[in-house]
């Protein structure tokens, strides 16, 4: 860890493996993160305005249950389980095929400190761009659930628009990003930490690319857990 | 000149290599050979300093390895190239930014200076027409060539190679091989390749070392080996039988004190 986090040996390559990173594992992910989030926004609306049916509680709870689901949760938490899979695999696996094929070693022998020059622009690149696929989810998802009141005759738009405007509180909004960034670290961080330790061959690119998505989906939980009480007590 | 002095290593208790003495010289091509798992891998990664040895030293024209610290290592680094068994190139790269990889990282050269210098080394491992080309996209003789370009890249002084012929038929083999000759006479480096290959020990063999079960059991040149009475030397090398006709051709025989067949070493 402590390789990763010295400065870069020549700081304008690493400046640009850094941008690499973000179009790589942020902006490819951005169609995964607009599909999943339209999709779930929607199910969302559906699930609550079929399961809430009370004359006591008021037609509008549906867009704000919806945005209280999405900011709290989804777009933070499940959203970075899904990108876990993603996003954590690719990491391993590339790192570890650079392992295997010796790559990384003919960077040490090139006297490149190759866990900074491999490891730390993914970090970076994917922290950074993390918390807009965060918003970027919230905005869609909430977009899924106007779907489902604009396309149905389950809820009316007016209903769900005010919903979603009631009652907010922005705070929400930030503890989602800050939850967003602290898991990227996690995805990041060990899914390049197994894929760097790597030992074999394919089939151990494979097993680590496995143990990475499972590893960092578990740490993400826990700290799911820590971050909301600590933030939201 | 690479000096190795008493070199032992240990694996989870077990000695791998035994007490090894050896003097890789400078302007030549120097192979250390022997059988799998007899120990010559591990030997050229302590050479290089991936491995360290847990006896013995090793000096870079006297400077030693161990007691360089990590600037000094870093800098040794610079002068060291290194051609690997399975080429090593950078996947996401292509062969003109493999070759510019390391001029990007180190070389105080101007972008358009470095632009040059890649296509020079392209150029002198003899690539056409492959610069935009990525490495999945060119055959494993031109991975090793590009790797070559790589290796070279910075003027190194020190030239290592781990088996650069595994896995190339026999003519690209021959090729890369007097490549590797040509570029270590040309920059006058010291060149140490790790092979099993025999074309490759008759072919380049200007100082050879066989490594034996960890030991170093023989030193010498190419046509040494014809002459060598060590057991497991000629087990190794004359394993199969084109070499071992080429032996009985090339020794010459006595018959009662007469020349009966073969050819005098001297002549060939």
């Amino acid at each position: 860890m402590t390789r990763v986090f010295r400065a870069p040996d020549k700081a304008s390559v690493s400046g640009k493996a850094i941008i690499s990173e973000i179009s790589k594992l942020g902006v490819d992910s951005i169609p995964l993160v607009v599909i999943i989030s339209l999709f779930i926004g929607a199910v969302i609306a559906i699930q609550m305005t079929i399961n809430i049916v009370s004359p006591l509680i008021p037609s509008y709870s549906t867009g704000l249950a919806t945005r209280e689901i999405l900011l709290l949760e989804f777009s933070s938490t499940m959203m970075c389980l899904i990108l876990a899979g993603k996003v954590g695999s690719n990491i391993a696996s590339e790192i570890g095929t650079m392992r295997v094929t010796e790559q990384i070693d003919a960077m040490d022998i090139m006297g490149i400190n190759s866990a900074n020059f491999i490891v730390l622009p993914k970090i970076i690149g994917f922290v950074a761009f993390v918390p807009v696929l965060c918003v970027l989810s919230m905005f869609v998802g909430l977009v899924g659930g106007w779907a489902v009141a604009r396309f149905t005759t389950m809820l009316t738009v007016e209903n769900y628009i005010y919903g979603i405007q009631s009652f907010f509180n922005e705070w929400y909004v930030w503890y989602g990003i800050i939850k967003t960034v602290v898991f990227a670290y996690i995805i990041a961080s060990v899914a390049a930490f197994y894929g760097y330790y790597v030992k074999g061959g394919s089939l151990e690119v494979g097993k680590a690319s496995t143990n990475a998505v499972v590893a960092s989906s578990i740490l993400i939980l826990l700290a799911d857990v820590i971050l909301t009480k600590l933030l939201l007590q | 000149m690479i000096e190795a002095k008493h070199v032992s290593k240990y694996f989870d208790g077990s000695q791998v290599l035994y007490d090894i003495n050896a003097v890789f010289e400078t302007g030549k091509t120097n192979l250390i050979i022997g059988q799998s798992g007899s120990g010559k891998t591990v030997f050229m990664k302590c050479l290089i300093g991936l491995m360290r040895p847990e006896e013995g030293q090793i000096l870079y024209d006297g400077r030693l390895l161990r007691s360089m610290n990590a600037q000094q290592q870093k800098e040794l680094r610079m002068e060291i190239g290194m051609l690997f068994q399975g080429s090593a190139l950078f996947d996401n790269e292509t062969v003109l930014g493999n070759v510019m990889f390391p001029l990007k990282m180190f070389s105080p050269l101007s972008h358009a200076e470095q632009l040059e210098r890649a296509h020079f080394c392209i150029q002198r491992v003899g690539l056409t027409n492959a610069d935009s080309k990525y490495p999945s996209e060119i055959s494993g003789g031109m991975q090793k060539r590009v790797a070559i370009a790589r290796a070279i890249a910075l003027n190194p002084k020190y030239l290592f190679c781990d088996e650069p012929n595994s896995g190339l038929d026999p003519r690209t083999s021959i090729m890369i091989d007097e490549l590797l000759s040509d570029i270590t006479h040309e920059y006058g480096m010291t060149t140490i390749i790790n092979t099993h290959d025999m074309n490759s020990v008759l072919g380049i063999g200007e100082h050879i070392i066989f490594i034996n079960r960890g030991h170093c059991d023989w030193t010498g040149n190419d046509r040494d080996i014809f002459r060598s009475d060590s057991q497991s030397l000629n087990d190794f090398v004359f394993a199969s039988k084109l070499f071992r006709e080429v032996k009985r051709f090339l020794q010459v025989e006595y018959e009662n004190g007469k020349e009966v067949g073969g050819i005098p070493l001297e002549k060939v």
